[in-house]
C-alpha cells in the first residue's frame, strides 16, 4: 500500500493544478499561436488558413505601428519613474524618523485600491473644467484636455499609473534596504559624506538586484496596462492613448477579429517572454530554483 | 544639531508632500461625493469642504445600483479563488519541494513557463475554452462563478511560493509521522501544511487583492449585471449616470470602503516590509 503511495502521490498531487494549468494556459498558449494563422474575415464560424496574412496584415498596418509607438512611450515613460521615485522615497522612510507607519499606509493606499476607481478619480481631476486645470490657470497657462487632447492623453493615463505603483515598488526597496550594512552607513558619515553621495556610494550599489528586478517587473506590468485605458480613454482620441493589450481586446471582443487579435496577442507575447526570461534567469534566480 | 533638524524637516515634508498626492485623487472625489445639488462641483476656485454637506448622493446611489450584489458577487469569486490557490499551490509545491519522481524539471520548468507568458497574450483563447466548458453566468450564476475564478485557480507564483516555505519544513517531522503510521496525504494535511500556515496567510491576501482588483477578465465574460463584481459594475456607474459626477464619485467610494477596511485591518503584512517573498510580478 504505502509503495503505491509512494510511487503515485507526486503525481496525485500535481493533479489538480497540472489539469487547471493544461486546460487555462497551455492550451490557450497554443491556440494563441495556431489561430494567428487564421482569418475571420468572411465568417467567426468558418476560419480559413491564411499562413502569415494576419501578421502581414499587421506589418502594414498604421494603427498597429502607432500602437506600438504608444506602448513603447508609455513604457519608457512610466518605468523609468517607477524605478528611481520609490527608492528615493523607501531612503527617506528607512531614515530614523516619526510616523514611518502613517507614511507607509497613505503611499500604499492607491496600490490595494482597485484601478478603476483610481482611474475614475484621475478622470475627475482631469475634467476639461476640472481641479487641475484649474491650477494650470493659476500658473498663467491655458487648460489642458489631458484626456481629450491626442498630445496628452497618452501620459495622462502614464501618471495614473504611476501614482498607483509608487507605493508597491518603495515596499520591495523597503524589504531589501533592511539588508545593506549599516556600518557602512557610519563609515560615510565619519568622513562626511552629505545625504547624496552617501546612498549613491552605499544604497544604490547595494539595491542593484533590486532595482534590476524593479525594472523588469514594472517594464512587464506596463506593457499589460488595459484598465486605466479602458476606463479613461478607450484608446483615443485617435489612438492616441490605444496600447497593446487594448488594441488586442478590442480586436478580440469588439471587431470579432480572431486571427488579427491573436497575431497581436504573439507580439505581446515575444516582447514580455524576453523580459521575463531576463527577470527569471537573472533577477529571481533564487526563488526558482530546483 | 541644527543640521540634524534640517534633515529630518525636510524628510517630513517631502514625506508629508508625497502622503498628500497619494489620497489628493480620493479626498477629491469624497469631497464631491458630498456636495449638495445646488452646489457648483466646477466651482472656481475649488471648494475642498461641500458647503452644501449631504448624504444623499450615497443614498441615490445605493438604491439605484445593487451595490450589495456586486459586493456579494466579489466575495464570492474572491473567495472561492483564494480557497483553490492554497489548496491547489500548495498540493502542487509539496512534491516539487519533497518528492523525488520521474519529469520532476519537466514539472518544474513547465511551472515556471507560465510565470513568463501574460494572461493578456492568451485570454482570447481562454476566454473560447470558457465558452466551450459552459462557464458563463448566461448558463447560470453558479457556472458563472466557475468561469470568473477557474482560469486564475492557480498560480505559479502561488506554487513557489509554496515551494519555498515547504523547504524551511524540518524533515524529522514528516519522518516521525510516517513512523506513527501517517501515508503521505495524511502527513501533508495534518503536519505539513499546519507548519506552513503564515505563508498560507501571505498567499491568500495577496491572492484576495488580487482578484478583488480584477477587471480585464470579468468585463470580458460578464454579460449579466446581476453578476458584476465591484470593478466592472463602479465602471459601470460612469455610462449610467454620465455626467453626474455626484454619484460616480458617492458610487466609487462606496465600493472601496471593504477593501480599505481589509487593509488597515492586515496592514501588517502589506506594510511590514517582512513579506518580501509575496513580491509579484
Amino acid at each position: 500500500m504505502f509503495s503505491f503511495y509512494k510511487k503515485y502521490a507526486p503525481y496525485l498531487f500535481l493533479l489538480p493544478a497540472g489539469v487547471v494549468l493544461i486546460v487555462f494556459f497551455f492550451i490557450p498558449f497554443f491556440q494563441t499561436i495556431g489561430l494567428s494563422f487564421f482569418g475571420y474575415e468572411n465568417s467567426i464560424y468558418d476560419p480559413a488558413f491564411i499562413g502569415f496574412g494576419n501578421y502581414k496584415k499587421l506589418v502594414t498596418s498604421p494603427v498597429f505601428y502607432k500602437v506600438m509607438a504608444n506602448t513603447f512611450i508609455y513604457l519608457f515613460a512610466v518605468v523609468p519613474f517607477l524605478v528611481i521615485f520609490p527608492l528615493f522615497l523607501a531612503i527617506l522612510i528607512n531614515q530614523k524618523i516619526r510616523c514611518v507607519t502613517l507614511y507607509k499606509i497613505l503611499i500604499y493606499l492607491p496600490v490595494i485600491v482597485s484601478i478603476v476607481v483610481a482611474a475614475i478619480a484621475f478622470k475627475w481631476l482631469y475634467a476639461q473644467n476640472g481641479i487641475l486645470n484649474y491650477f494650470m490657470q493659476t500658473f498663467g497657462y491655458n487648460p489642458v484636455g489631458w484626456l481629450t487632447d491626442p498630445k496628452y492623453s497618452l501620459y495622462s493615463v502614464a501618471i495614473v499609473t504611476i501614482w498607483k505603483g509608487v507605493g508597491y515598488y518603495m515596499m520591495i526597496y523597503l524589504a531589501s534596504l533592511m539588508s545593506v550594512p549599516q556600518d557602512l552607513y557610519e563609515a560615510c558619515d565619519i568622513d562626511g559624506a552629505g545625504f547624496l553621495k552617501k546612498h549613491l556610494t552605499v544604497t544604490v550599489p547595494h539595491l542593484m538586484p533590486t532595482i534590476a528586478l524593479v525594472s523588469t517587473i514594472s517594464a512587464i506590468s506596463a506593457m499589460k496596462v488595459f484598465a486605466e485605458i479602458y476606463v479613461m480613454t478607450k484608446g483615443g482620441p485617435l489612438n492616441s492613448s490605444k496600447t497593446i493589450v487594448y488594441y488586442i481586446y478590442e480586436r478580440a471582443f469588439e471587431n470579432l477579429d480572431l486571427g488579427y487579435a491573436s497575431a497581436l496577442s504573439v507580439v505581446l507575447l515575444v516582447i514580455v517572454l524576453a523580459f521575463s526570461v531576463i527577470n527569471v534567469l537573472f533577477f529571481e534566480k533564487n526563488r526558482y530554483q530546483i | 544639531m541644527i543640521r540634524k533638524f534640517v534633515e529630518k524637516l525636510s524628510i517630513h515634508s517631502i514625506l508629508i508632500f508625497v502622503s498628500l498626492l497619494s489620497i489628493f485623487p480620493f479626498i477629491w472625489l469624497i469631497s464631491t461625493s458630498l456636495k449638495g445639488l445646488d452646489e457648483n462641483i466646477f466651482a472656481y476656485p475649488p471648494v475642498l469642504i461641500p458647503q452644501q454637506f449631504t448624504w444623499n448622493n450615497y443614498v441615490g446611489v445605493w438604491y439605484k445600483v445593487n451595490f450589495m450584489g456586486y459586493f456579494v458577487n466579489s466575495m464570492i469569486v474572491a473567495g472561492l479563488t483564494v480557497f483553490l490557490n492554497l489548496l491547489l499551490s500548495s498540493l502542487a509545491a509539496y512534491p516539487l519541494a519533497r518528492m523525488n519522481f520521474a519529469g520532476k524539471k519537466i514539472f518544474f520548468f513547465a511551472i515556471l513557463a507560465t510565470i513568463m507568458v501574460p494572461f493578456q497574450a492568451i485570454m482570447l483563447p481562454v476566454y473560447l475554452i470558457t465558452i466551450k466548458l459552459h462557464l458563463l453566468d448566461s448558463v447560470n450564476n453558479i457556472m458563472g462563478y466557475l468561469g470568473l475564478v477557474m482560469p486564475f485557480a492557480v498560480s505559479a507564483f502561488g506554487i513557489f511560493l509554496m515551494r519555498q516555505a515547504f523547504l524551511t519544513v524540518p524533515k524529522e517531522m514528516e519522518e516521525a509521522a510516517i513512523v506513527d503510521g501517517c501515508n503521505v496525504f495524511q502527513v501533508f494535511f495534518k503536519v505539513v501544511l499546519p507548519m506552513v500556515k503564515p505563508t498560507l496567510a501571505v498567499l491568500a491576501i495577496f491572492t484576495f487583492i488580487g482578484s478583488w482588483g480584477e477587471f480585464l477578465w470579468p468585463s470580458i465574460v460578464l454579460t449579466k449585471d446581476a453578476m458584476y463584481t465591484l470593478p466592472v459594475g463602479v465602471n459601470n456607474l460612469q455610462g449610467m449616470f454620465s455626467s453626474n459626477w455626484r454619484f460616480i464619485a458617492a458610487g466609487s467610494i462606496l465600493s472601496t470602503v471593504p477593501i480599505v477596511i481589509f487593509f488597515l485591518a492586515l496592514q501588517k503584512y502589506f506594510i511590514s516590509g517582512e513579506n518580501d517573498g509575496a513580491v509579484k510580478g
